[in-house]
């Protein structure tokens, strides 16, 4: 019985093509915007997700206490004997699959200074020191085949521990234009209250830099600049950095303070002769689906030996990841609830019109021995047919769409993003979602047409029998 | 007024009324209306218009129910049966024609006239050689694959018999069958149905206001304001 219904409604849909098909065009419309935008949405969490694992990791290691007071003061939240830790990571045979690097890390911060020159100058900076090779597999991490990929800077080695990279900011304020070659690059305007010797930094910093530096020396190559910061002890230290190359860092402030430096020398500074820890031991995972396993593992082990750390991820290092995806997934709401209202009206305005125009043919099946239930099937199925065209349609134009977009080339740089990557709509990146869009539109126009199948399932036979 | 059949009736209506509202108005459609109609035999109800016919009709047919009185088709009680009941009822033993042949217009002729074998769960090898046999008998085999937008009036009154016949009921309701058909092909018709009750035995009743047809008629009942005028045996 369910194919002669059938067949009725898709008859009846052809009947009536031009009306159906503006029916479909609204349902397709829908489809089209929201498959769109969620493949825009997908490409942006996803773009996100690979630039955030790219640099931070999964999941990082602290010394507890440190996510919530240690940006204060990195270096007293060193973590000891962090290479026993991360031994205890790598050689664990839960983690052991799921880790693509495993790799240790030290924050620090300071006085950036440059004293070469006529023009020196200084500004408090915000370091990381890292292993190179082990950041630059981590910025391989393409998990979600996004062709996001910015290799680390090749003067950046393991072998050299001196060399190190600035936020293109931080080269500007230290007068590094020159030597680096940087690009807009006006000569800085002369300060307001510029004081007896404009452009010399404070004498102390210079005498403190300049006792180890090797009188006359040149940099070899780029620019050299001398970091100042407390050792954990207390006392100044300074070290050089020769800076390889300057890298705009995504947001100014972060422009502005930069460092990137070899761990060595990260922690020559921040240590001096005692131990040397680091701040963070961070996990690379092979694929983020790990992320809730390996975080509780970690913790399981941590409590097992008794040790003091906190591990944290990647979003909760980085709220404004949070907040775009709650951004994202609101406007989608937002489009998904107007799509959907124009849906329901395009089906319940059609379906009326279905109902209104064959009450006779309603009245005769109902005289012959339809049940109401079939009735109200019958014009069910008619809005179920009309929303899965629509959707066929609109689906199969998303991802014609999507294609053509993906294959234009066209690059853009995302907020917070420093270079452009390449534009991307992820149609079918997250294969439920879109298969949700699609299922929920059908059963909107399904729900569309209950109303006006509900009315023609109740008609009086006599009545209906009696309408021209 | 009412004479008893020799036989079980088809159809006992009991002191049967039924009154529409029509705004404020109360509108009488039948008043008391007890009557019979045996078997096997082909019945009209004439009457002119407005004078009950069609809700007789509709009653019998199981498609409206009466405000007073008990109406019996088939020895059921309809006002026995809940909705779904009374549509499989009429599914199986009651067949229609109506005065605008009301065919399904997205199905042809031949599915037309299977329709109401799906609707018995008839399966399908019987289904089509009934259909089939129907279609030939009403001689529309050659335009079974038409579409009733390619079928003249005539045409289309005898895919509509052929509909209401397939399925063997145990009663035809007609009501005008020919009143949208000129005079030659109304009689062709009235010809048609009449040798088909001859050959399947059913029960036939016919609402119209045409004396002419009166001559085909076996038992007639002449309505008139709602109430039974006279009920005529023209044949045994």
């Amino acid at each position: 019985m369910i194919g002669v219904l059938v067949k009725i409604a898709w008859r009846n849909i052809v009947r009536n093509r031009r009306r159906s098909l503006m029916t479909a065009s609204a349902v397709a419309a829908g489809a089209l915007a929201m498959l769109l935008f969620l493949g825009y949405t997908t490409y942006i969490f996803l773009g996100m997700e690979t630039g955030n694992v790219q640099h931070l990791g999964h999941l990082r290691v602290f010394r507890a206490g440190y996510f919530l007071y240690g940006a204060g003061n990195p270096t007293s939240y060193g973590i000891d004997a962090y290479r026993d830790i991360m031994r205890l990571i790598a050689d664990d045979p839960v983690l052991k699959p799921m880790i693509r690097v495993l790799t240790p890390t030290q924050s620090l911060m300071g006085i950036a200074a440059n004293y070469h020159g006529d023009n020196a100058a200084s500004r408090t900076f915000f370091g990381e020191g890292l292993v190179p090779s082990d950041r630059a597999r981590m910025l391989g991490w393409d998990q979600y085949h996004t062709g996001i990929f910015h290799p680390l800077d090749e003067r950046i080695s393991d072998a050299d521990e001196s060399r190190g990279l600035v936020g293109i900011g931080l080269a500007r304020i230290l007068n590094l234009c020159a030597p680096l070659a940087l690009p807009d690059c006006p000569p800085p305007p002369a300060p307001a209250h510029a004081g007896e010797h404009p452009g010399k930094i404070d004498a102390d910093i210079a005498e403190l830099a300049g006792r180890d530096a090797p009188q006359g020396a040149r940099p070899p190559e780029g620019a050299q600049i001398d970091l100042l910061a407390a050792t954990v002890g207390g006392a100044p230290n300074v070290v050089s950095l020769t800076v390889a190359g300057a890298q705009p860092q995504g947001a100014k402030e972060l422009d502005d303070a930069y460092v990137l430096m070899h761990l060595a020398l990260a922690q020559q500074l921040v240590y001096g002769r005692e131990e040397h820890k680091v701040t963070a031991i961070v996990l690379q995972l092979r694929d983020s689906g790990y992320l809730g396993a390996a975080r509780a593992r970690l913790n399981a082990l941590f409590r097992e030996r008794h040790l003091d750390l906190e591990v944290r991820d990647f979003a909760e290092l980085v709220p404004f990841y949070g907040q775009v995806i709650r951004l994202f997934s609101s406007i989608f709401l937002f489009i998904a609830l107007v799509m959907g209202m124009i849906v329901l009206f395009a089906v319940v305005n059609t379906m009326t019109m279905n109902v209104m125009e064959r009450i006779n043919e309603i009245g005769t099946s109902r005289a012959m021995g339809v049940r109401r239930g079939r009735i109200r099937a019958q014009f069910l199925i008619e809005g179920t047919l009309i929303g899965l065209m629509g959707t066929v349609v609109g689906a199969a134009l998303a991802i014609v769409i999507a294609a053509l977009v993906n294959r234009s080339g066209v690059t853009w740089i995302p907020p917070g993003n420093a270079a452009a990557i390449p534009l991307h709509l992820d149609v079918l990146g997250r294969p439920l979602r879109a298969l949700g869009i699609c299922v929920g539109l059908v059963l909107v126009a399904t729900a569309a047409a209950l109303l006006p199948a509900n009315r023609a399932a109740r008609l009086s036979v006599v009545d209906a029998l009696r309408h021209i | 007024m009412t004479q008893p059949a020799a036989t079980a009736a088809v159809v006992r209506l009991t002191h049967v009324s039924r009154t529409y509202q029509a705004g404020a108005l109360e509108v009488r459609a039948l008043h008391d209306l007890t009557l019979e109609i045996p078997p096997d035999r082909f019945s009209i109800v004439i009457g002119a218009s407005g004078s009950g016919k069609t809700t007789l009709l509709n009653l019998i047919g199981a498609i409206d129910t009466p405000s007073a009185g008990v109406v019996e088709v088939c020895q059921q009680n309809i006002a026995a049966l809940d909705d779904d009941a009374v549509a499989d009822f009429r599914a199986r033993n009651i067949g229609f024609i109506f005065q605008t042949f009301s065919l399904i217009p997205v199905l042809s002729a031949y599915e037309n006239v299977e329709y109401p074998l799906l609707l018995v769960g008839m399966p399908a090898p019987e289904r089509r050689r009934r259909t089939l046999a129907m279609l030939e008998a009403v001689g529309l085999a050659a335009q079974a694959q038409r579409q009733p937008n390619e079928l003249s009036g005539g045409q289309k009154q005898r895919v509509a018999i052929a509909r209401a016949l397939v399925k063997q009921p145990q009663l035809v309701l007609a009501d005008e069958p020919t009143a949208n058909l000129d005079s030659a092909t109304g009689a062709a018709i009235i010809s048609l149905m009449r040798r088909v009750q001859a050959d399947s035995h059913t029960t036939f009743i016919f609402a119209t206001h045409d004396q002419q047809l009166m001559s085909h008629a076996d038992e007639i009942f002449a309505i008139r304001d709602g109430e039974l005028l006279e009920h005529r045996q023209v044949t045994a």
